[in-house]
């Protein structure tokens, strides 16, 4: 079966229809991995033995779901019963966790076949995949430039069909970014859409696991499977699954628009990227839909919001990792456990975990807490008052995905504040708890190079039908979604 | 300026004033954790269970794992709050404590800060053992719920030699209440009066066994001294904390020991509270004395800030009113009501009241129709013997409190005599037959029938070993009557009616 011209709805249905075996299917994608692995990094670790046995149960009729057969990538930010977890990180090197985290166990009942694990920025702290401790994963698109981040590793398979359907994690745009930067579809549901069991935090108020995909309808069902409440997770919201949720066939009537000039920052963008998104808006206009401009004024506060609250929820999640009960252990000589915990956590954690950590225990210090996080808290309440408002007049925002389409690697690595601008147009919708998806928007050529770029659409809490009905309007009036790296 | 002679400063010419607070740990005693279902260790299910063995993947706080409240506790709690006169926080929430240490797995305890569940309560304590005693009232300051920590080892379990310290997290996650007072007490006994009372409405409300030993109750007294100079100046002495006393004795050991103690430092040094000089002291049990353990508790930034994992407690009004109409009569009414309705003494109440389960059983008891004075009396006696042989409580031994009015009945009506109640009672708790059943089928209805009488009294008249028994009654020595109206009572298996067989025996030897 040639996996490079399908989508994941298109090997469920060949599986189900005996047109191929699930066995095939995996065997293709295992085919694939060996082939291009090597060079892109996206899979830390392959579970191909465990996926053929799975594959055969789905062609023996013992595992069945409506995703049976369906080859999927998992962050390693996921834990698994089987194979390690690691969260890219040395601190997590060798950690195998006792269980599956909902999310995983989630698709795995529903006949998912899970190929491996991917990589990732180390504990889900960055922009490029560049803080993954055992070697980020590049773009498919471009091998010297990044698939972006977090879920670097995810998108990099996704884009390069590596897998049929990938899931990430998303805290203040590690899905929908590197879902731009690499042409494919990623959404981040709203907060509590999707239990957290099982996902090692990073940022707990910010961080939702969320699909990658080659089309808004597989990316509909990938969520259908995932959401729900989970009695493992206090924040996982007691809202129903609306049973239509991936039908996105269904037509938004007097489909409104937003368009917030906070979200146009033209001097920053790329032209490919303004261009893409300026065409967007005339195509929903072509179709019929009004387009509204809404304000939303604390915009620019987003990124100095994010980086408090979620430095210091970092720096709060990460203090188990001491090496006492699990993690890395520090070989050398400690005198005392003060001098184990610090030596192990040294060794364990890389420079943006370290910088992140100490930038939080600064933000909830006494005598600082009311002046930065207690501050944060409070304009992410007027955060998320704009896009209350916005709501009112319209269905979605659009805006773009990321500034820029992806950069070199190493371009940015020793600029954190550049690389922290990244998330200008994605920080605020987790801030707000909201829903988010991001849309291949076509190539610009670079350096000789086709490279993707995306436009994103932002939704209310809890609308994820509706904003997904959105993005079908778009996906079928282009042919952006299907436009795949040659490898 | 007059001095007491038992005030440490007396001898130095100085009137002091002693000033204590108290914080007090309770474990509560739910099935499961405060954030798991993994056993807690402070139920009585698990009280003995080997190190490392109440766990579960949230509970070592592995990656990926998140807390989950448990509801049971938070009733608890609640419970507590209101027994203690405490204001119910409608919302509150969970905040990160941030420490390192190797028995608390996520490095941060969760605890709640600024919003505790109860707050503003308070109780009276009596001032003395006096009938009549003089009151103070304790404010209790705010009650507010938490999780425990693991425990170090720095042995092998028994006792064997270890290279390291070893961590058992069974305690880690036990859910925790804690209490803090306003610095009301002013002598140690205050102090124990009031910690013997809150353990007595802890297991009365049964959210814990309140086993000391076992840590179930922690206390941590914050103490310092007002010293008053012949000149009329006042200083106060820096606050010191002692941690983690389990006993009553070290309580009132460690209070009376830092009273003298401060007393002797400020004429050495003159220090004086201020500057957040809060010491903290441990006691050694063995010297009796104080040992300072950390100079400066200011030195600690805990970083509290909102668990993002967790969503607010949100106590409704309905439910709290209905946690209220079902809160359980308290041990100070329930004593009162004892011994001026049911006419018990002192001293019985008291023993029934110091085990939450037997006085229950007395209640139970009594609601099925018994009279109290006679319920006391055969529980105090004869039941409660059998509890003491079995190690356990009243309403354990297996005798419904049905059964057991009606046993108590049965004495009273002399359906049966008091030697018989020791034996109906054994087989009331192996059995669901009624009493009398029970009763008949094992003989052990009283007889007064003047012909079964008869017999046992003329058999043990003529039995040789009691001749002298019976010339002696013959001579009028009344106290003889004794060996002859038990051996009849021996002999019908206790079914005689002694009072119709001492008339009996009367009868026949005046004759």
């Amino acid at each position: 079966m040639d996996v490079t011209n399908t989508t994941m709805l298109g090997v469920r249905d060949a599986v189900a229809s005996k047109e191929v075996s699930a066995v095939e299917v995996t065997r293709a994608y295992l085919d694939r991995i060996e082939k291009h692995n090597e060079a892109l990094g996206a899979y830390l670790e392959v579970h191909d033995e465990r996926a053929l046995q799975r594959a055969a149960d789905v062609d023996k009729g013992q595992l069945t779901g409506p995703l049976a057969g369906v080859p999927i990538a998992v962050k390693d930010l996921f834990c698994t019963s089987y194979g390690k977890t690691t969260a890219s990180s040395r601190m997590l090197e060798n950690y195998r966790s006792p269980f599956t985290a909902t999310a995983v166990q989630r698709l795995e009942d529903a006949g998912a076949i899970i190929l491996g694990k991917t990589s990732m920025d180390e504990y889900a702290m960055g922009s490029s995949c560049e803080t993954c401790a055992f070697g980020g994963a590049k773009n498919p698109w471009d091998p010297s430039r990044v698939p972006g981040g977090s879920s670097g590793g995810s998108a990099a398979a996704m884009a390069a069909d590596l897998c049929a359907a990938a899931i990430g994690s998303d805290t203040g745009g590690s899905i929908r970014q590197p879902a731009a930067l690499t042409g494919v579809v990623g959404m981040k549901p709203t907060y509590g859409r999707i239990s957290r069991y099982g996902m090692i935090a990073f940022a707990s108020s910010l961080d939702q696991c969320g699909p990658f995909a080659r089309t808004v309808a597989d990316a509909a069902l990938l969520l259908k499977v995932m959401s729900g409440v989970d009695p493992m997770d206090a924040t996982s919201a007691p809202v129903d699954v609306e049973p239509d949720l991936d039908e996105v066939e269904r037509e938004v009537k007097n489909l409104r628009i937003g368009v917030a000039k906070q979200y146009m920052l033209e001097g920053a963008n790329d032209p490919a990227v303004q261009q893409a998104t300026d065409d967007a808006i005339k195509f929903y206009e072509s179709q019929g839909a009004t387009i509204v401009e809404v304000d939303l004024p604390h915009t620019k506060y987003g990124i100095p919001v994010y980086y408090v609250v979620a430095t210091a929820e970092c720096s709060s999640n990460l203090a188990r990792y001491d090496g006492v009960h699990f993690g890395h252990r520090t070989a050398e000589p400690a005198n005392d456990i003060v001098e184990l915990f610090s030596k192990s956590r040294a060794e364990g954690f890389g420079d943006e975990v370290k910088r992140r950590i100490m930038l939080g225990t600064y933000a909830l210090s006494s005598g600082y807490y009311d002046a930065y996080y207690n501050r944060a808290l409070k304009v992410r309440r007027l955060i998320k008052n704009d896009f209350d408002a916005a709501f009112e007049q319209c269905d979605a925002i659009l805006c773009p995905t990321t500034t820029t389409p992806a950069f070199k690697i190493g371009e940015k690595a020793d600029d954190p504040l550049s690389m922290y601008l990244n998330d200008v147009y994605t920080v605020n919708a987790p801030l707000a708890g909201i829903a988010g998806i991001s849309l291949p928007a076509g190539t610009t050529e670079v350096d000789g190079k086709a490279l993707p770029v995306g436009v994103q659409l932002i939704g209310d809490a809890f609308a994820e039908a509706k904003l997904l009905r959105v993005a079908r309007l778009y996906e079928a009036g282009h042919d952006h979604w299907n436009l795949r790296p040659a490898l | 300026m007059t001095t007491d002679p038992h005030d440490p400063g007396a001898a130095h010419g100085l009137k002091t004033t002693l000033v204590v607070g108290l914080e007090i740990h309770v474990e509560l005693a739910t099935a499961s954790k405060m954030w798991t279902a993994a056993p807690n260790v402070a139920h009585p299910d698990h009280f003995d269970a080997e190190p490392n063995t109440l766990l579960s993947p949230v509970a070592v706080g592995l990656p990926g794992t998140l807390p989950v409240m448990n509801k049971a506790a938070v009733e608890m709690s609640v419970k507590v709050g209101l027994a203690l006169n405490c204001s119910i926080a409608k919302r509150s929430k969970w905040d990160r404590k941030s420490y390192y240490y190797p028995d608390l797995p996520k490095n941060y305890q969760i605890s709640q800060y600024d919003i505790p569940l109860c707050y503003d309560g308070g109780f009276e304590i009596p001032l003395s053992n006096d009938e009549e005693p003089e009151h103070k009232h304790i404010n209790i300051i705010r009650a507010h719920l938490e999780e425990d920590a693991g425990k170090l080892l720095h042995e092998l379990p028994g006792g064997g030699f270890s290279d390291g310290s070893l961590v058992d997290l069974n305690r880690a996650g036990t859910p925790l209440l804690e209490i803090v007072t306003a610095p009301d007490f002013r002598t140690a006994d205050e102090a124990v009066t009031f910690c013997n009372m809150l353990r007595d409405i802890c297991r009365h409300l049964g959210v814990t066994e309140g086993i000391m030993q076992r840590g179930h109750m922690r206390f941590e007294p914050n103490i310092n001294v007002i010293i008053e100079n012949k000149a009329g100046e006042t200083f106060k002495t820096p606050i010191v904390e002692v941690k983690n006393l389990n006993s009553f004795r070290a309580v009132h050991g460690a209070i009376i020991h830092e009273h003298t103690r401060q007393v002797e430092a400020w004429m050495v040094d003159g220090r004086v509270m201020g500057g957040g000089e809060k010491s903290t002291r441990g006691w050694d049990d063995a010297k009796e004395v104080t040992t300072l353990q950390r100079e400066k508790e200011d030195a600690h930034d805990y970083r509290y800030f909102p668990d993002p994992d967790l969503v607010e407690v949100v106590v409704d009004e309905a439910w709290l009113e209905e946690q209220r109409a079902a809160l359980p009569e308290l041990p100070a009414a329930k004593r009162k009501r004892y011994i001026d309705d049911l006419h018990l003494k002192p001293i019985d109440a008291d023993t029934l009241l110091a085990e939450p389960a037997n006085a229950a059983y007395f209640d139970a008891v009594i609601d099925a129709g018994a009279d109290s004075k006679r319920t006391g009396a055969f529980l105090l006696n004869t039941a409660m013997k059998r509890a003491n042989e079995h190690n356990t409580t009243l309403d354990r031994l297996g005798a419904t409190p049905q059964q057991t009015a009606g046993l108590v009945a049965m004495l009273a009506n002399d359906k049966i005599s008091s030697s018989a109640a020791e034996p109906l009672f054994g087989y009331c708790c192996e059995s669901d037959e009624t009493p009398e059943k029970l009763a008949e089928h094992h003989g052990l209805i009283q007889v007064s029938d003047d012909g079964a009488l008869d017999a046992w009294v003329d058999e043990v008249i003529a039995n040789p070993k009691l001749a002298q028994a019976v010339e002696d009654v013959k001579a009028g020595k009344g106290k003889a009557i004794g060996a002859l109206v038990g051996a009849v009572m021996k002999l019908s298996k206790g079914q005689a009616n002694p009072k119709a067989v001492s008339a009996k025996i009367n009868e026949k030897l005046s004759g």
